[in-house]
């Protein structure tokens, strides 16, 4: 089906709607409680579009295609209201960009951005905002918030936790956990999903508050080390200290869909501990002292063989691992089998 | 599992027996549930515990731990009274049936006896055989609830009865789908960290098999089965077993009866221990060599959906720390040997080369959304679910199972049932996961007991108590729930502190060799 963006002819896919076909071809349209995953709600109004033959504005999240349709993204009409209606939402809540952690990774920032809005016109919030810090991972700044409803969305309909509402009405409106209770008392399990959704600076990881503008940390996909579901995580590291700093979960994901639970978001401390081994070590006496690897090594290699002449191969056995990769584990049990000379060779699968 | 993570949503019902999955695989949990909420989909949950995806069934039950062929058997009882068995897919797909037939329908399998057995109620048992029995599709998905039992096999197999006769194996959104626990678990079994198989499940005692690495490695291999992890460390115990290697394991908190792990790793002559931390095995060793993490090296991992997916490098290891595949041809060339891999690339090849079901996934092929084996060659799409058309071994036997009690019951001096298990917060002996702070914070040791014996015995709710089993005794504050059945007990095993394999029972199952975590005999015990 041909349609047209500001007079360009466009191929649309079955069951598009206009926003998904324009940023499909990289045409911006500012769009806050969309998203891919919490679906169309046509609550925020950023998105209004001008369709040919139709008065009024549209909002192109929840707008279908139709063969022939002609819209505008960006005509001074469209762009006046999408103006207006991210002013607003500036104008709702103290959005300091300049010590925000959400600041280059901000929905609205974006669309403020693209819309040439420097400072709100209006000031509609009263300055008395409550942090909720009482969980553990998840910092709650409702001075933030613009009522977008994707957290509320996601909580409820990805991973059906049913913890986030929305509570009160007009301009008292909010997110609640449960009945309006402090996150970290509610039945939240920190999955951090509404985190992950949130297209401003209103629930962040509070662990990495101050530790790295988006832009400044290197984004490298992996595999959970946790249980066995494989859940995709983007990870983010500060290079000049070689330190991980956040986990995201990868939305286009086969098997988590963008999902983490508690231990794989926020989990990740052991591998910058200070409590890692960094040399060999031997028992000597009762107590470890350390050792060069050479050294090490050619202990155990002379150990192995002595047992195994003194005893057989058979007084050998190796415990492989279910948290190492493919590629040690067939190396472990070839030495097991080649180097050993036995097939005792198990790991943790039944523990 | 025998079926993808993607296809949750396809099942008409859902039966999860066995597993904590909101605690244990909190995603695929949330796709359950989101499943469930779409309304397409019905979801049954038997546990002793009332988790918490309990929440979200149609149908709960809660049955006494150890009674699961019992419970098994009686649905399949049911479906085969009522007729809602899938009598095509008997006729040309299993074989076996008539004895399997003649053991389920058995009288003690009636509802109104395993009430007697299991604690639940007749009518529950009725409908939930009704609610599955008439199902298009229906999956099952368990974890170590199953498996962990001297009964392991049986009640395995028992799931897979169920399936076959209901004709829900070898389609998309049924199956058997066991949850795998750690993240490369399934990988670890597939590359032959198994004392009876080489990579890709081709068994030792097979001379083609055993011709064929011999040829590859050449080399002249052992044709025995060797011992399994609760054998190995009888044999430590017995002095036979002189030498261990053990690679990023701590079987000193997940291995059965701590006191004997502690004696069998005390009387070893030489022990090995490869890890990140100083753990409480590592205390034991000899020799320990500092390895590096998952985020600190490449290659990839399995998940339970048999999905290969690439781990990437992350970060730079820590100085000093090498990867594990490092280590382990350092020490096959010191002794001797001749191993030249330059780099994980090189060992993926081999495996392409010596694994069938993972001949067509290679380095090159992954790509970011991994492929699921078994994948035989490089133009394979990899397999969403297996057994499609056909059993791998060709029809799908079924076997007559018959109920048998746990190894250890309660008695007048040990009157509560013990079963052992995970909680969200924390991963396995807490190695990795008990180094983050605020995991900690949200979940310390504990012993749940329900508000019946708690009461009983006048135990409130953090009450640090005492419980003790025949191996020995631990204190844990108390967590008093109605969420867990009178008579039994859980503690979580990740804690060194209040170590539940220090209570737990060594007997294991006679063919998997797996420990009976999930029963054994314990007794509570104020501590004042």
């Amino acid at each position: 089906m041909q349609v047209y963006l500001n007079g360009k002819a466009y191929e649309a896919k079955p069951g598009e709607t206009v926003l998904q076909l324009a940023l499909r071809n990289g045409i911006y349209i500012p769009h806050l409680c969309f998203h891919e995953k919490t679906g169309q709600a046509a609550k925020c109004r950023a998105c209004v579009v001008e369709v040919e033959g139709i008065p009024g504005l549209k909002t192109s999240c929840n707008l279908p295609l139709k063969e022939g349709l002609k819209i505008s993204t960006n005509s001074e009409r469209v762009l006046d209201a999408q103006r207006m209606v991210v002013d607003l939402a500036l104008s709702s809540g103290r959005h300091d960009c300049l010590s925000c952690e959400q600041s280059g990774n901000c929905e609205l920032q974006d669309a403020a951005y693209y819309l040439g809005i420097e400072r709100p016109t209006y000031q509609l919030y009263e300055d008395n905002f409550e942090v909720d810090d009482s969980s553990e991972f998840i910092l709650v700044d409702r001075s933030k918030c613009i009522s977008c409803g994707r957290c509320v969305e996601a909580c409820n309909h990805t991973v059906v936790n049913e913890v986030i509402g929305f509570g009160e009405r007009g301009f008292a409106t909010k997110i609640v956990f449960d009945g309006d209770i402090p996150m970290g008392t509610s039945t939240c399990v920190q999955c951090g999903e509404c985190m992950q959704l949130c297209p401003v600076g209103c629930i962040i990881d509070k662990r990495a508050v101050g530790s790295g503008r988006n832009w400044e940390l290197d984004k490298v996909e992996t595999v959970c080390p946790y249980c066995g579901v494989g859940c995709r995580m983007e990870v983010q590291v500060d290079r000049k200290q070689n330190k991980i700093t956040r986990i995201l979960g990868v939305d286009d994901s086969p098997t988590n869909n963008g999902m983490l639970c508690v231990k794989g978001r926020f989990g990740f401390d052991f591998v910058n501990s200070d409590e890692r081994l960094t040399s060999p070590l031997i028992k000597e006496n009762g107590s470890f002292r350390d050792a060069s690897w050479e050294e090490a090594i050619a202990l155990i290699a002379r150990k192995f063989t002595e047992i195994k002449k003194e005893f057989g191969s058979d007084a050998i056995a190796g415990l492989a691992s279910a948290k190492v990769t493919n590629e040690e584990n067939f190396a472990f049990q070839k030495f097991i089998r080649k180097e050993v000379g036995t097939n005792n060779v198990d790991h943790c699968a039944r523990l | 599992m025998t079926n993808d993570i993607a296809g949750i949503k396809k099942a008409d019902v859902i039966l999860i027996i066995g597993s904590d999955t909101s605690a244990a695989h909190p995603v695929i949990a949330a796709r359950i549930k989101q499943a469930v909420r779409d309304g397409k989909t019905k979801l049954i949950v038997i546990d002793p515990k009332k988790i918490t995806i309990a929440d979200y069934a149609d149908i709960y039950a809660s049955h006494r731990p150890g009674t699961d062929v019992a419970v098994l058997n009686c649905l399949m009882h049911e479906i085969l009274k009522n007729g809602w068995e899938d009598k095509e897919y008997i006729q040309n797909r299993l074989e076996g049936f008539e004895e399997f037939k003649a053991e389920v329908m058995k009288d003690i399998y009636s509802p109104e006896y395993v009430e007697k057995i299991s604690g639940v109620p007749a009518e529950t048992l009725r409908a939930i055989a009704k609610l599955f029995g008439t199902a298009k599709t229906a999956s099952l998905y368990y974890a170590m609830g199953i498996t962990q039992h001297t009964t392991g096999t049986d009640n395995v197999w028992s799931t897979a009865n169920l399936q076959m006769i209901c004709g829900n194996l070898g389609v998309e959104g049924g199956g058997v789908n066991p949850l795998r626990g750690q993240s490369n678990v399934q990988g670890a079994c597939d590359m032959g960290g198994l004392p009876n198989v080489y990579p890709g499940y081709q068994k030792v005692t097979d001379a083609k098999a055993q011709a064929k690495f011999e040829k590859a490695w050449n080399c002249k291999l052992d044709n025995k089965v060797g011992i399994t992890v609760t054998e190995m460390f009888d044999a430590m115990y017995d002095g036979k077993l002189k030498g261990l290697y053990v690679m990023g394991e701590n079987p000193y908190l997940s291995d059965p009866d701590q006191n004997h792990i502690i004696k069998a790793m005390e009387t070893i002559d030489f022990m090995v221990v490869q890890d990140l931390f100083m753990t409480e095995t590592a205390a034991y060793a000899d020799v320990i060599l500092p390895a590096a993490a998952y985020a600190e090296k490449e290659g990839h991992v399995t998940n339970t959906e048999r999905r290969v997916q690439k781990s990437n490098k992350v970060i730079d290891p820590p100085k000093g720390v090498k990867a594990d595949w490092e280590i382990i041809q350092l020490i096959a060339n010191a002794m001797g040997s001749d191993w030249n891999y330059q780099s994980p690339r090189d060992i993926t090849k081999e495996i392409n080369l010596l694994t069938p079901q993972y001949a067509g996934i290679t380095w090159e092929r992954v790509g970011r959304n991994g492929l699921q084996w078994p994948c035989p060659t490089t133009d394979h799409p990899g397999t969403p679910y297996l057994h499609k058309g056909k059993f791998a071994r060709g029809k799908g036997l079924l076997k007559p199972i018959p109920f048998q009690e746990a190894n250890e019951l309660p008695d007048e001096e040990y009157p509560l049932i013990l079963t052992t298990g995970r909680v969200l917060q924390q991963f396995h002996t807490g190695t990795m996961s008990r180094k983050t702070e605020g995991l900690n914070n949200l979940a310390g040791p504990m012993v749940m007991i329900s508000v019946y014996d708690a009461e009983k015995m006048g135990i409130s709710n953090s009450e640090v108590v005492k419980i003790a089993t025949r191996r020995g005794e631990i204190e844990a504050p108390a967590f008093v729930t109605k969420r867990i059945q009178p008579g039994v007990i859980y503690i979580p095993f990740h804690y060194s502190e209040a170590p539940a394999n220090r209570l737990t029972n060594s007997a294991i199952d006679p063919v998997a060799k797996i420990p009976e975590y999930k029963v054994c005999a314990a007794k509570v015990k104020k501590t004042n």
